[in-house]
C-alpha cells in the first residue's frame, strides 16, 4: 500500500511539471501585452521599457519560466502585476472562498445525486425514475451562468430573499444568504453526474448474479441495498472526487455571475488584466489541486476495493 | 451486452431531451410572465433638498472594475480608478470643475492657487500652493509634501520611491523632469522642453501625507490600507475585491465640496449583467457603465438613468502608409460625409453625440472648421468622382475592428451600418475583426507593421480631455510608432507647427487659440472618420440625489447623497 502511494506521488511530478509548462506557454501565447494592465496606452517608449524591465519581462522567455519555476517551487508565486500584492496571498484567500462553495456544492450534489440516482435504479422505468433522470439531464446540460442568472432573477431581483453578490461578511450566519444561490447554481453539474453514475452502476449491479443469489437467500431490500452500496462505491467515489475536483477548480462563470471572491472570480479578473503572474499562479495552484484530490480518490479506491490494488 | 446497454441508454437519453427541453420551456415561459407581471418600482417624484454635510445616508456604487483600485494615492484601473479612489481621497494641484454639465469640465486650480511660468526660461513653473491644507492624519500639506510625492513617482532613487504608483502616473505626466521647493508654500516645476501641457497633465497627480507614510514604517502597502490624503473623503475599510468604504472628511479645506454622503461603498462588478442585478435587487444604489440592452428596462423600472457626453471619441483612424486610399484628402472627406451619424445614433438608442470633430461640439477649442462634418452623399460622391473612383473604379478599404473592448461602445453593429453606409457610395469596406488586446497592441505598432495585416484603418476609441490626449499622440509626426499612437503614420507640417506653437503659447487665451486653430486643421484634413462621442450612462435608484454628470471622464461624488 505505502509503495502504491509513492508509485502514484512520483508520478505526478511529471504531471505538474507539464502543466506547469502548459500554463505558462498558454498565457505567453494569448494576445496582448502582458503589463498593459500598468502600462497605459499612451506611455512613451521610455516609460514601456522600463517597465518592462523592472518586471524582468525583458528576458528571453525559458529564462522567465525557469526562474518563475524555480521561485514557485519554494512557494514565492511571485507578485501580482495589477495589484502589487504576493499571489501567493491572492490565491490562498481565494481557495478559501472557493472550498466553502465547492464543499456547500458538492454536499448538496452529492447527497441529492445519490440519492436520486439510487432512487431512479431502484424504481427504473417508473415514472419517478423518468422524473429524477430528466432532473439529471437538466443538471447535465443546462449552461451554468444561465442557471445562475436566472435564479438570481427569480430569488434575489423578484422575490427578494437571497442576495446575489459577493461573499458577504460578518459571522458564518450572515454570509450563509450569500452562499445559497451560488451553491445551488454549482451543484447542479455534479448532482446531475453523479445521479446519472449512480442509476447506471446501481442497476447494473442489481441485474448481477449475487443480487439474485441475496434475493434467493432471502435478504432483505435494506441487507441488499447495503451490498450493492458497497459494491457502488468504487466507481461513484472516483465520479465524486472527480466531480469535487472540479468545483475546488472553481467555475469562472458562476464565480463570476455572483462575484463571489473565489478562485474562479480572480481567475477572469486576472485574464481581463492579463496579469500573469497571478495567472500562472492560479492555474498551478488549481492543477496541482486535482493532482492531489485524483491521487486522494486512487488511494481511496484502492481502500474500497483491494482489487484494484492488485491489478 | 455492452452495446445494447449502449442502445438503451441512448433511446432512453433522447425521450430524456424531450421531456427535459419541455420542462425548461415551460420553466423559462413562467418566468417571463412572472417578470411581466412584476410592478415597476416605484417612482418618487420629490425633490428633497440636499441634507447636511455627512448625513445623506450610504450610497453604494458598483464600479466595473474587477478590483478596488489602488488607494495610495496613485490609483490604477484607468480612469475609473482615478474617479474613485483618486479624486475622493486626494487632491492634485490643478483639477476639473465638475460642477458644471453644460461644458467640457474646465481645468480650475485645487491644491495649488496661482501659478506662472518664468519668461526667461519658460520650462520653469512656479506653483504657490494652498495654504492651511492639512492631510487626513492632521499633519499639514506644504511644499516639502509635494516634493516628497513627486519624488515618489518619478526618482528611482528616493527612500519613498514606488514602482507600482510610478508606473500609474509616469506615463500622464511625460513632459515633467524636476521639481524643487522654493519656500514652504511655493514650488518650481521644470519640464523637459517648454510646455504648456503641464497644465493638463498635473492633475492626475495626486499627494499622499508624508508624515502618515513615516508613522507607518514607511511601508505603500500598510499605507494601502490605512492612506491618507487631503480629499474631501476617507478611506474607513478596505477589503481586497470586495469593498472600500469612504466615509466624509470632516476638515476638508474646501467647503464647496464637503461630502454629502455618511458612506460611499465602493464595490467592484466587472461583470455588466450582474451589474444591471445588483442594482435591481438592490444590493448596489448606483451602477457604472450599465450594459447597452438593459438602459430601456432600468429606466422603466423606475432607475435613473444619467447621461451626457464626455470628451471620447470613437473613429477610423486612418493609414497614411504607402498605397492607402485615404492619401488622398478627398477620398478622406468623402468618407467623413457618407456616413449618417443619426441612423448609428438611432441604433444605440439615442446613447452617442454625432461626432463633428475630434472634440465635442460644444468644446470651447472646437472652433471654426472650413470643412462641415455632415452627412451629404451627395457631394461624397463628388468628391469621389474628383478623386477619380466610381462604379468603374471601386475604392477597396480594410478596416482592423474589434467586436468589444473598453470604450469602444458596440463596435461591431456600429461597424457594420458604417460599411452599409459607405457602400451606397461605393467605398467597399472589408473588415479584419481582432480580438480586443490585439487590436489595442497594435495601435503602438502602426500601420505598416505585418500585425496590421495592412490594413488602411483601424477603429480604437480614446479621450480627448487635453490637446495632448485628442490630437498630439495620434497626429504629431513624432508620435509615430514607437514613440506614440500615430498608428496612422499621419505627418502635416502645418499640423506640427501648431502643436510646437500650442505648446510653448502659456497664456490661456492665446493658448486656446492656437489649440482652435490645431482642431480646425485637422477637421479640414481629417486624418480620421469623425463618427461618435459617448455619453457613459450611468444607472441609479431614484433615491439617489445630488449627482451632475460633468462632460468628463470623472465625477464628483461629493454631492451624492440617498434620500
Amino acid at each position: 500500500m505505502f509503495l502504491y502511494i509513492c508509485r502514484r506521488i512520483v508520478y505526478t511530478v511529471p504531471i505538474a511539471l507539464a502543466v506547469a509548462v502548459v500554463c505558462f506557454s498558454l498565457v505567453h501565447l494569448a494576445p496582448g501585452d502582458p503589463l498593459s494592465a500598468v502600462i497605459p496606452a499612451d506611455a512613451p517608449a521610455e516609460v514601456v521599457e522600463r517597465i518592462v524591465q523592472a518586471y524582468g519581462m525583458d528576458r528571453p522567455l525559458p529564462v522567465q519560466f525557469f526562474s518563475w519555476l524555480g521561485r514557485a517551487i519554494q512557494g514565492d508565486l511571485g507578485v501580482s502585476v495589477a495589484t502589487g500584492r504576493p499571489v501567493a496571498g491572492e490565491i490562498s484567500r481565494a481557495l478559501g472562498s472557493t472550498f466553502t462553495l465547492a464543499l456547500a456544492a458538492a454536499l448538496l450534489g452529492f447527497l441529492f445525486g445519490t440519492l436520486f440516482g439510487t432512487v431512479a435504479a431502484f424504481l427504473q422505468g417508473r415514472w419517478s425514475d423518468r422524473l429524477v433522470t430528466g432532473i439529471a439531464l437538466f443538471g447535465v446540460s443546462v449552461p451554468h451562468y444561465w442557471l445562475g442568472l436566472l435564479l438570481v432573477i427569480i430569488f434575489s431581483v423578484q422575490l427578494d430573499w437571497l442576495p446575489s453578490l459577493g461573499g458577504g461578511s460578518g459571522s458564518f450566519g450572515e454570509r450563509l444568504p450569500y452562499l445559497i444561490l451560488p451553491a445551488v447554481t454549482m451543484s447542479f453539474i455534479p448532482m446531475g453526474i453523479v445521479t446519472r453514475t449512480v442509476r447506471s452502476t446501481v442497476s447494473e449491479l442489481l441485474g448481477s448474479e449475487f443480487v439474485t443469489s441475496l434475493r434467493a437467500r432471502g435478504l432483505s431490500t435494506v441487507s441488499i441495498a447495503k451490498h450493492v452500496a458497497k459494491n457502488a462505491a468504487p466507481s461513484v467515489l472516483a465520479v465524486m472526487g472527480l466531480q469535487f475536483g472540479y468545483l475546488l477548480g472553481g467555475s469562472i462563470l458562476v464565480e463570476t455571475v455572483f462575484s463571489w471572491p473565489g478562485t474562479g472570480y480572480l481567475l477572469n479578473g486576472a485574464i481581463f488584466q492579463r496579469d500573469i503572474p497571478l495567472l500562472q499562479g492560479i492555474i498551478l495552484t488549481l492543477s496541482m489541486f486535482f493532482v492531489a484530490l485524483n491521487l486522494l480518490v486512487d488511494v481511496l479506491q484502492t481502500l474500497f476495493d483491494p482489487r484494484i490494488r492488485r491489478s | 451486452m455492452l452495446l445494447s446497454s449502449w442502445i438503451r441508454a441512448v433511446i432512453s437519453r433522447r425521450r430524456w431531451i424531450k421531456f427535459a427541453s419541455g420542462i425548461l420551456l415551460g420553466f423559462t415561459l413562467s418566468l417571463t410572465l412572472l417578470t411581466a407581471c412584476q410592478p415597476a418600482a416605484e417612482v418618487t417624484d420629490s425633490a428633497p433638498s440636499a441634507p447636511d454635510s455627512g448625513s445623506g445616508g450610504t450610497v453604494r456604487i458598483g464600479m466595473t472594475a474587477s478590483d478596488i483600485p489602488f488607494t495610495s494615492g496613485a490609483p490604477n484601473s484607468g480612469f475609473e480608478g482615478v474617479r474613485f479612489t483618486g479624486m475622493t481621497l486626494y487632491d492634485a494641484l490643478v483639477t476639473w470643475d465638475l460642477s458644471v454639465s453644460d461644458q467640457p469640465a474646465p481645468l480650475v486650480p485645487q491644491l495649488a492657487t496661482e501659478w506662472s511660468v518664468d519668461e526667461a526660461d519658460p520650462r520653469v513653473w512656479t506653483f504657490k500652493l494652498r495654504e492651511g491644507v492639512k492631510f487626513h492624519d492632521g499633519s499639514d500639506f506644504n511644499a516639502d509634501a509635494v516634493v516628497f510625492n513627486f519624488e515618489k513617482i518619478f526618482d528611482e532613487n528616493a527612500p519613498q520611491y514606488d514602482a507600482r504608483q510610478s508606473a500609474q502616473v509616469i506615463a500622464r505626466l511625460p513632459v515633467y523632469e524636476s521639481i524643487r521647493k522654493v519656500d514652504d508654500y511655493t514650488v518650481e516645476i521644470t519640464t523637459k522642453t517648454p510646455s504648456s501641457l503641464l497644465i493638463n497633465q498635473l492633475p492626475f497627480m495626486f499627494f499622499s501625507s508624508p508624515a502618515h507614510y513615516e508613522a507607518l514604517g514607511e511601508d505603500w502597502t500598510a499605507f494601502e490600507i490605512d492612506p491618507s490624503g487631503t480629499g474631501p473623503f476617507m478611506l474607513e475599510e478596505l477589503v481586497p475585491r470586495e469593498r472600500a468604504v469612504l466615509v466624509p472628511n470632516p476638515n476638508y479645506w474646501d467647503e464647496n465640496r464637503m461630502a454629502k454622503a455618511d458612506r460611499i461603498e465602493l464595490i467592484p462588478i466587472p461583470e455588466g449583467t450582474t451589474r444591471a442585478n445588483a442594482l435591481l435587487s438592490g444590493q448596489v444604489d448606483w451602477i457604472e457603465a450599465p450594459p447597452a440592452d438593459t438602459l430601456a428596462m432600468l429606466e422603466g423600472r423606475g432607475f435613473q438613468i444619467t447621461s451626457n457626453g464626455y470628451p471620447h471619441l470613437w473613429p477610423w483612424q486612418f493609414s497614411f502608409a504607402e498605397g492607402s486610399p485615404w492619401l488622398d484628402k478627398r477620398v478622406r472627406q468623402a468618407a467623413n460625409l457618407a456616413i449618417n451619424r443619426e441612423e448609428i445614433q438611432a441604433l444605440l438608442g439615442g446613447n452617442m453625440i454625432p461626432a463633428q470633430g475630434i472634440l465635442l461640439p460644444d468644446d470651447p477649442a472646437f472652433g471654426n472648421p472650413a470643412f462641415e462634418v455632415r452627412y451629404d452623399p451627395d457631394e461624397a460622391l463628388a468628391l469621389l468622382a474628383d478623386a477619380g473612383y466610381g462604379p468603374d473604379n471601386p475604392l477597396d478599404v480594410k478596416v482592423l475592428i474589434s467586436t468589444s473592448g473598453s470604450g469602444q461602445m458596440q463596435p461591431q453593429p456600429m461597424n457594420e451600418l458604417i460599411q452599409q453606409q459607405l457602400a451606397a457610395v461605393g467605398i467597399n469596406v472589408d473588415f479584419e475583426v481582432l480580438v480586443w488586446e490585439t487590436l489595442f497592441d497594435n495601435w503602438r505598432q502602426g500601420a505598416e507593421h505585418p500585425d496590421s495585416r495592412g490594413a488602411h484603418a483601424t477603429n480604437i476609441t480614446f479621450a480627448t480631455h487635453d490637446p495632448f490626449a485628442a490630437m498630439v499622440r495620434f497626429v504629431y509626426t513624432d508620435s509615430a510608432p514607437p514613440n506614440s499612437l500615430n498608428w496612422g503614420l499621419y505627418s502635416n507640417p502645418e499640423v506640427d507647427a501648431l502643436i510646437e506653437e500650442l505648446q510653448e503659447t502659456f497664456d490661456p487665451e492665446a493658448n486656446l487659440a492656437v489649440y482652435q486653430r490645431l482642431h480646425e486643421t485637422l477637421v479640414e484634413d481629417a486624418p480620421f472618420l469623425f463618427v461618435a462621442h459617448d455619453v457613459g450612462p450611468r444607472a441609479m435608484r431614484s433615491e439617489v440625489g445630488g449627482f451632475v454628470q460633468a462632460k468628463s471622464w470623472f465625477q464628483d461624488i461629493t454631492p451624492v447623497y440617498l434620500n
